[in-house]
């Protein structure tokens, strides 16, 4: 096996040679750019990567696929949702397909496992989807298109406090995201002045919410604070409707993936009236959010974009933009630094990167479900601008 | 404290109906038929597909749920789980968790792996509160549903294994194969009903679990372990004994998840432990049963 690889470095070094000198500079023009995609097309997040790959061919449908004389080639690998998978497909598309970065991402475990290998070979990392805030911690090559878990949640606390909710109850999945949401819940507001009467870790694998919403009511809070994924999320919305929490007094707000626009509408009538914080809700009112929405049904009629869509189609643009900037020659970390300078109007409003933090400066709003025609949607209301990673105002 | 118990039972009472079914398989047959899950799974798809796409009344789908999961069972035991009866268990084992793995990529490839919501009809979404002095009783109209659907099928069962003619059959091709085949009983065709009916039954508990345990393709094992709980802990000679087990399951999970939530689903687990250590055939064991 060594042999034979010293055998064809010998023999390529040995043909550039006979080629001549000019040879070398004329191939680093016309060689691709290469962007490998790593998301879960199968398993329980299938959902994520239909979004993120629809998302990522919507946008070099609109844009093209030439940028700065280069030609831009996606390679798409399915992870099925895990790590192992992810480690690996990112070594074989950095070793043997020589991608210039790798994108994608759908869970925090897949991408601190693949973090290191960024920062081995020094490959720029587009984090699209998971949303725990020390991702970007993990390698200075990592830029994120999405947005954190802290950031999104500080939005619903400082709407709580603002709106006269004195007590609450917290309830999240019992894993990392769901404490991360519970802390940044917290911070904001008992800060204000607000009280946690009960702090409720759901486990992830039994999603009878019955018990859990019963000893809310019996507590008696003025709201119950939820970050769920969109799934159990609905189941939840229902027992809370049935379980007459609303008649006891107790409002349900929450982390906007339990709104998630995918799926809200089989979540239907339960979902009604729940207010929610995120960066990115489908109705958002703007032309660029309107040709955006086109353009994704254009791509995949069966659904519509959602937090992670949106996400997959502004890391496409940081990797265009990136690539403009440095005249097509960007790789590694010049292709980070341009990365890190970046800021436009995206569909979801106006965001800019953080060099410190690597994450979007980016706009929360706050969103009611309504519905709207023959669609549910969350319906904005009011918005914090410019919310960085840690859910301060900058 | 009344509601928390009410919401134990309804919860036990549709472990129940889940699980009997391969009580029955694995008791009266004598087979690991660790598939179970799927059946119940089939039955729950087969209500939400439904609903969704015909529009079909919830009602209604249950006991269709019902039939199409029995067909799927009667064809699979015919042309799959008949000939594993005879192997030792480990194969048996293989063969039925390997059947569900199929199962789950199948679902997962065809309908999709998010998780199935179903709408109820309106006058099951509501609730009832009685009153009694300081307690106050609130019964979710759903749950109260799935209640007597699961008591009505114990009694019917229960007459069926121990008052007909085809129960006596069915104990009889079970205790000697052999001399229940030369009395002129088919076998084939007792164990192959058998087997239907206990798909059948996973397929209601699958339609009207749906709405309380969530629906998603990897149903089967988030739920195998609840299952085998259930009959381990009640052992497979009776209707009695997984009855008895799934409230106490249903009772102690509801029960624990409200006073210690931080503990979460471990109760459950714990008080299995304790009963099998106190235990270790099961609640009821007949004696010089096998």
């Amino acid at each position: 096996m060594k042999k034979r690889h010293f055998l064809r470095t010998a023999l390529s070094v040995l043909a550039l040679a006979a080629t001549g000198v000019h040879a070398p500079q004329v191939l680093a023009a016309e060689k691709p750019f290469k962007v490998g995609l790593i998301v879960p097309m199968t398993g329980a997040f299938a959902s994520t990567g239909r979004q993120l790959y629809s998302a990522v061919q919507a946008f070099t449908k609109e844009h093209g696929d030439t940028v700065a004389g280069r030609k831009v080639q996606v390679i798409l690998k399915d992870d099925g949702g895990i790590a192992a998978n992810s480690r690996k497909l990112a070594q074989e598309l950095i070793v043997n397909d020589k991608v210039d970065v790798i994108a994608g991402f759908g869970l925090t475990p897949i991408t601190l496992a693949v973090a290191p290998i960024a920062t081995e070979s020094k490959t720029p990392m587009v984090l699209m989807a998971a949303q725990t805030q020390a991702n970007t911690e993990a390698s200075p090559f990592m830029v994120r298109s999405s947005g954190t878990i802290t950031q999104v949640t500080s939005g619903i606390a400082q709407w709580a406090v603002d709106n006269g909710i004195k007590t609450a109850v917290t309830l999240v999945p019992d894993y990392a995201p769901g404490y991360e949401s519970e802390e940044a819940f917290k911070k904001y507001f008992l800060a204000s002045g607000g009280k946690i009467l009960d702090e409720i870790r759901v486990p992830m694998r039994n999603p009878d919410f019955a018990p859990f919403l019963q000893r809310v009511r019996d507590v008696k809070p003025d709201a119950l604070f939820v970050m769920l994924p969109s799934g159990p999320g609905a189941a939840l919305l229902k027992q809370y409707g049935q379980r007459g929490l609303a008649e006891a007094g107790i409002k349900l707000i929450g982390h906007g993936a339990i709104t998630d626009d995918d799926n809200l509408n089989e979540a239907g009538d339960a979902a009604l009236g729940v207010i929610t914080s995120d960066y990115y809700a489908t109705s958002h009112d703007s032309e660029l959010n309107r040709k955006f929405i086109d353009l994704y049904k254009s791509v995949d009629s069966t659904s519509r974009p959602n937090f992670f869509g949106v996400a997959g189609y502004d890391g496409m643009r940081l990797i265009y933009e990136a690539l403009k900037a440095t005249d097509g020659k960007g790789e590694g970390m010049a292709l980070v630094d341009a990365m890190k300078t970046l800021s436009f109007e995206s569909p979801r409003g106006p965001v800019r990167v953080d060099p410190e933090s690597r994450d979007f400066v980016q706009n929360i709003y706050m969103r009611k479900v309504e519905k709207v025609g023959d669609e549910y949607q969350n319906v904005e209301f009011d918005v914090i601008e410019n919310v960085n990673a840690a859910g301060e105002k900058k | 404290m009344l509601t928390i118990l009410f919401d134990g039972v309804a919860y036990g009472m549709l472990l129940f109906v889940l699980a009997i079914g391969l009580s029955v398989t694995l008791g009266l047959m004598n087979f690991i038929n660790l598939a179970h899950g799927a059946f119940a799974m089939a039955g729950g798809y087969v209500t939400v597909l439904l609903m969704r796409h015909y529009g079909v009344p919830f009602l209604l789908c249950v006991p269709i749920a019902f039939v199409v999961t029995a067909a799927m069972g009667a064809v699979l035991e015919r042309i799959l789980y008949r000939a594993m009866y005879d192997k030792p268990a480990l194969d048996q084992v293989l063969f039925s968790i390997g059947l569900a793995f199929i199962a789950v990529t199948i679902v997962d490839y065809s309908i999709g792996s998010s998780e199935q919501i179903i709408q109820l009809p309106q006058w099951l979404r509501g609730r009832t509160e009685l009153v009694f002095g300081d307690h106050v009783l609130a019964m979710g109209h759903y749950r109260l549903l799935i209640i007597a659907v699961c008591i009505a099928l114990t009694f019917v069962l229960q007459y069926i294994l121990t008052r007909t003619r085809f129960g006596s059959r069915l104990r009889a091709a079970v205790d000697d194969q052999r001399v229940a085949d030369g009395l002129g009983i088919n076998v084939n065709v007792i164990f192959l009903s058998t087997f239907a009916v206990g798909s059948g039954l996973a397929g209601v508990g699958g339609a009207l679990g749906s709405e309380v345990l969530g629906l998603d393709p990897t149903f089967p094992f988030k739920f195998m372990i609840y299952f085998l709980i259930v009959v381990a802990i009640g052992g497979t000679s009776s209707l009695s004994g997984p009855l008895l087990a799934s409230l106490i399951l249903g009772i102690a999970d509801v029960t624990g998840k409200y006073y210690m939530p931080k503990l979460g689903s471990f109760i459950v687990y714990a008080v299995m432990i304790v009963i099998l250590l106190w235990r270790p055939e099961g609640l009821f064991v007949k004696r010089g049963a096998r």
